[in-house]
């Protein structure tokens, strides 16, 4: 089975990220999600795709996938949960509060599920801050993410069947500022300081140390990460990359969900819908390209400028569809249509 | 007596309430007699309403129908630090849609820690004909559309104050939509936008708004034209400026210099990113009268920060970052001795070593220096048993103490001694005491101590102490005044509560999240004060999955009158007498 190869927009690498997931999956202890298919499930070892960690799924309230295996390593705050729970779910007899209008968090009908991302940390090398049970609405905003787009991650998506628009809302990880630098284990929302402070500081200190080892200071730079057709948007921290190439892998990871999403009918496929082919296409046919915003309000094309430059002048970032991006970034266009 | 309180007409006792402007005040009226019951609650014409789910709008707005100013609180407070996720709650859209239709002469809305959306601001921009100020304290959910919703209807706005609020920065095309022939603006704070407005916009409507005495720009207006804006503004009487650094040019210096001392009435400053050393000096003219100096995002060193504050004589209001280092400390209790509030906020919290010399010894000099310190917000990494003692006896008119030592559970770094007796020395002293921020490795024995003396404390902030349900249960049956306690990482659990439980109900609220408080206590509590919501947070799962004994992530227990709410996200469960039974 041929394993795509990458929408290299940034020209940095070669390789296929999903090959590199499915190295990690192969390597990882743990990778354990395992699926609905006794197929898949055998299929960890393997180099092939391994689609259906990253499928979406409709999940019920109070369901939980039945093969889904504990993880080791998985805890939150700090703490060993059970490790029984990897997701959690409504009550059923919950009913949200109607006639009031709400951001989007809240717009998701609770009896028809809602996102949630499994984060699951195989590795547990440079594992300092445990495993994060993470909603993309926000709702586990204070767990540790410790540096999860590093590391390996398998994610699995409940959806909402209504995906949502609504503007003026955030649903980012957002107000999660609270990060890990490998340095030091961090503990939640300590020292108490506000989200607005730490943001503000973390891009003076940028400044100021340049030379520095970078762990020191409010060791985070987080910005907005938006993507054209997704329904919300994330936020990463810049400074837990250390190349440009960290950065578009973990974007990729976490965008995934939306360019799979667009396979198939009705928004998400079915249990076995999605295909290889199916994945190749979008990856190519999508043409994203990953752009950002500087500090004089400019889109400018990732990937040109130093490492540090660019998470020096970096305020936000958009992943952009290439037939916006024309005279972004033409080289970059041109190699999507030379791979096709 | 009674005949002739009824024989006075309702005008003149009316007349007489329309004086009375405090909360407590206004209550106690209220409590008299049925007649001024109804009186007051016909003239009551500002509302404060401390957690937006005590009461419900139907309820606020049945009882006090003319109302024109309303300010509600939403989400705890360790909501700042992350601890509550995001989707909790503190929904503003139900009250503005409420107050839409029954308080369509309302001008003045304040919100904290409140979940506003665009469709909010959209519906306050068209049903308020009179609308003046509106005050979003950290809060989020809207956008600059929205913004421009407001600027653009509100055509007697006097106040838009967006501090430290999350705001989805889609341009700062927004401030445009003021039309050209709005002149009212008394108040604008925009520090925490991102993007940058029209400079030209701004400076028109800083120009044509004669009555404007507040000003926070955002870090996106330039130093360059400051001086502009400052021109067009002589009569500020408080500025935030832009991102204080530029090329260090001699014109561009000079008018802004002259700028500063045009500003005859400026009292407050704030702002200074990124602030460079060299137009520090633009300031010293109007240094002598400052009374609120805000530095605390400006990473300039100790040297020019002493400097400065040197000559701040008249300065109440002190936030500083930890650059201004012992030394700097000094110099304040030195020069500035009309200091009422001093914060101190970590230029690097997340640095193994120290990177300043900032240690107890400042905190303890300012409060030699400064008799009329009370109010203090200190981050270090050391403390001491003595230090504590000497600002409490140096200082015992402190009202707001609230320390925090980087490392949790950091003992008396000379002694090794937890730092109860330190903190003890506090609540002993300071009998006026009403907000306490404890830090450090502390045992029972410090809430002993506040059990025992701190009779005025109204909010106490907890995390990290404590070895029992002891220290819990000395807080909770001590603390005459408490409203609000917020506890992290504590190992306290069912007994105390237990026993505690009808202090709850004199309370605001109850925070614990971290300690070991078990799902059936929280089960149990839910049942059998009917007047509290019992609300258990926790991402594993439902807790009825788990057993009964098993401790709940998260705690929030308030006060209500409005019974459990239905806005809640999937994590979070009221404890009532119906969930118990659904979650068993």
């Amino acid at each position: 089975m041929s394993i795509p190869q990458e929408h290299d927009y940034i020209g940095l690498s070669e390789s296929s990220p999903m090959e590199r997931i499915s190295d990690k999956l192969s390597s990882s202890s743990s990778s354990s999600s395992a699926l609905s298919t006794e197929e898949n499930s055998n299929k960890n070892k393997t180099s092939s795709l391994n689609l259906k960690e990253t499928e979406l799924r409709l999940g019920l309230p109070g369901s939980q996938s039945p093969e889904r295996k504990p993880l080791p390593g998985v805890s939150l705050f700090g703490k060993d949960i059970d490790t029984n729970t990897n997701g959690y779910s409504l009550s059923p007899s919950k009913n949200l509060v109607s006639g009031a209008k709400r951001g989007f968090s809240d717009a998701i009908d609770a009896s028809s599920g809602k996102w949630v991302f499994s984060v699951n940390n195989g590795s547990d090398a440079d594992l300092n801050t445990g495993a994060v049970l993470f909603s993309p609405r926000g709702d586990n905003g204070n767990t540790q993410k410790s540096s999860v787009s590093k590391k390996e991650v398998v994610g699995v998506i409940t959806q909402s069947s209504k995906p949502v628009q609504e503007k003026g809302s955030q649903v980012s990880g957002a107000n999660e500022n609270n990060n890990a630098p490998a340095a030091k284990a961090q503990v939640v929302g300590w020292p108490p300081i506000r989200s607005f402070r730490k943001n503000t500081m973390a891009s003076n200190l940028t400044k100021i140390n340049e030379d520095a080892e970078g762990k020191s200071g409010f060791g985070c730079l987080y910005v907005k990460v938006s993507m054209d057709g997704a329904p919300y948007l994330r936020k990463v921290d810049l400074k837990t990359y250390s190349n440009y190439v960290e950065l578009s892998s973990a974007l990729e990871k976490m965008f995934s969900c939306f360019t799979i999403g667009q396979c198939g009918s009705h928004g998400f496929p079915g249990r076995d819908g999605l295909s290889e082919t199916c994945l190749k296409d979008l990856l190519h046919g999508s043409e994203y390209v990953l752009t950002y915003e500087d500090k004089d309000g400019d889109w400018m094309l990732v990937g040109d400028v130093p490492w540090e430059m660019f998470t020096d002048s970096c305020r936000r970032l958009r992943i952009m569809k290439g037939s916006e991006a024309i005279g972004l970034a033409p080289r970059a266009m041109e190699k999507c249509k030379n791979r096709n | 007596m009674l005949r002739m309180a009824s024989s006075f007409p309702e005008e003149v006792l009316e007349h007489v309430f329309s004086f009375i402007y405090d909360d407590k005040d206004r209550n106690a009226i209220s409590m008299v007699c049925k007649s001024w019951y109804e009186i007051e609650r016909w003239c009551r014409r500002r509302i404060f309403v401390g957690n937006c789910y005590a009461v419900s709008p139907p309820m606020v707005i049945r009882r006090f129908p003319e109302v024109r100013s309303v300010e509600l609180k939403g989400k705890p407070h360790f909501a700042d630090f992350n601890l509550v996720p995001e989707g909790w709650g503190g929904y503003v859209y139900p009250w503005i849609a409420a107050m839409a239709t029954a308080y369509p002469w309302l001008e003045e809305i304040r919100l904290k820690r409140m979940v506003v959306t665009d469709e909010a601001l959209e519906l306050i921009a068209k049903s308020f004909k009179n609308f003046k100020v509106l005050v979003l304290s950290s809060c989020e959910g809207f956008s600059t559309d929205g913004l421009a919703a407001i600027a653009a209807n509100c055509r007697n706005l006097k106040e838009l104050d967006l501090r430290e609020s999350e705001v989805d920065d889609l341009s700062g095309h927004w401030l445009s939509h003021f039309p050209d022939s709005y002149t009212s603006l008394v108040s604008l704070n925009i520090s925490c936008l991102g993007s940058e407005v029209s400079f030209s916009a701004l400076e028109r409507l800083v120009g044509r708004c004669p009555n404007l005495r507040t000003l926070r720009l955002n870090r996106a207006v330039p130093l360059d034209r400051l001086a502009n804006i400052l021109c067009r503004a002589p009569q500020l009487v408080e500025l935030g400026t832009g991102t204080y650094s530029a090329e260090l040019q001699p014109d561009v210096f000079s008018s802004l210099a002259g700028a500063f001392s045009g500003c005859k009435e400026l009292r407050s400053l704030s702002g200074f990113w990124d602030a460079v050393p060299g137009y520090l000096p633009a300031i010293y003219p109007i240094c002598p009268s400052l009374t609120s100096l805000n530095l605390s995002y400006a990473t300039i060193q100790s040297t020019d920060l002493t400097k400065l504050v040197s000559q701040c004589q008249s300065l109440q209001r002190l936030w500083v970052l930890d650059y201004i280092e012992d030394i700097g400390l000094e110099a304040l209790a030195a020069f500035c001795k009309d200091l009422r509030e001093l914060r101190v906020f970590p230029s690097e919290p997340f640095a193994q070593e120290p990177n300043v010399s900032l240690t107890e010894q400042g905190l303890v000099s300012v409060s030699e220096g400064c008799p009329k310190l009370h109010s203090v917000l200190y981050f270090c990494r050391q403390m001491t048993n003595d230090a504590l003692a000497t600002i409490a006896r140096n200082r015992p008119n402190m009202t707001r103490f609230r320390l925090c030592i980087i490392e949790p559970r950091a003992p008396d770094y000379i002694t090794l001694q937890p730092l109860d007796d330190g903190f003890g020395a506090i609540v002993e002293h300071c009998k006026d005491l009403q907000r306490l921020s404890m830090a450090g490795l502390l045992t029972d024995r410090v809430f002993e101590h506040i059990g025992n003396h701190a009779k005025k404390l109204e909010m106490l902030s907890v995390a990290f102490a404590g070895d029992s349900d002891l220290g819990l249960h000395h807080v909770l049956s001590g603390c005459e005044n408490l409203r609000k306690l917020e506890i992290r990482d504590c190992p306290f659990g069912d007994k105390a509560l237990l026993v505690n439980a009808a202090k709850l109900e004199t309370m605001r609220s109850l925070w614990m999240s971290s300690c070991s408080v078990s799902f059936g206590a929280c089960k149990l509590l839910g049942q059998k004060i009917p007047r509290l919501n019992v609300e258990v947070m926790d991402e594993r799962g439902p807790p009825g999955s788990r057993p009964e004994s098993c401790p709940v992530e998260k705690l929030y227990i308030y006060r209500t009158v409005a019974g459990p709410r239905f806005d809640m996200p999937g994590f979070v469960w009221t404890m009532d007498e119906d969930s118990a039974l659904r979650l068993s």
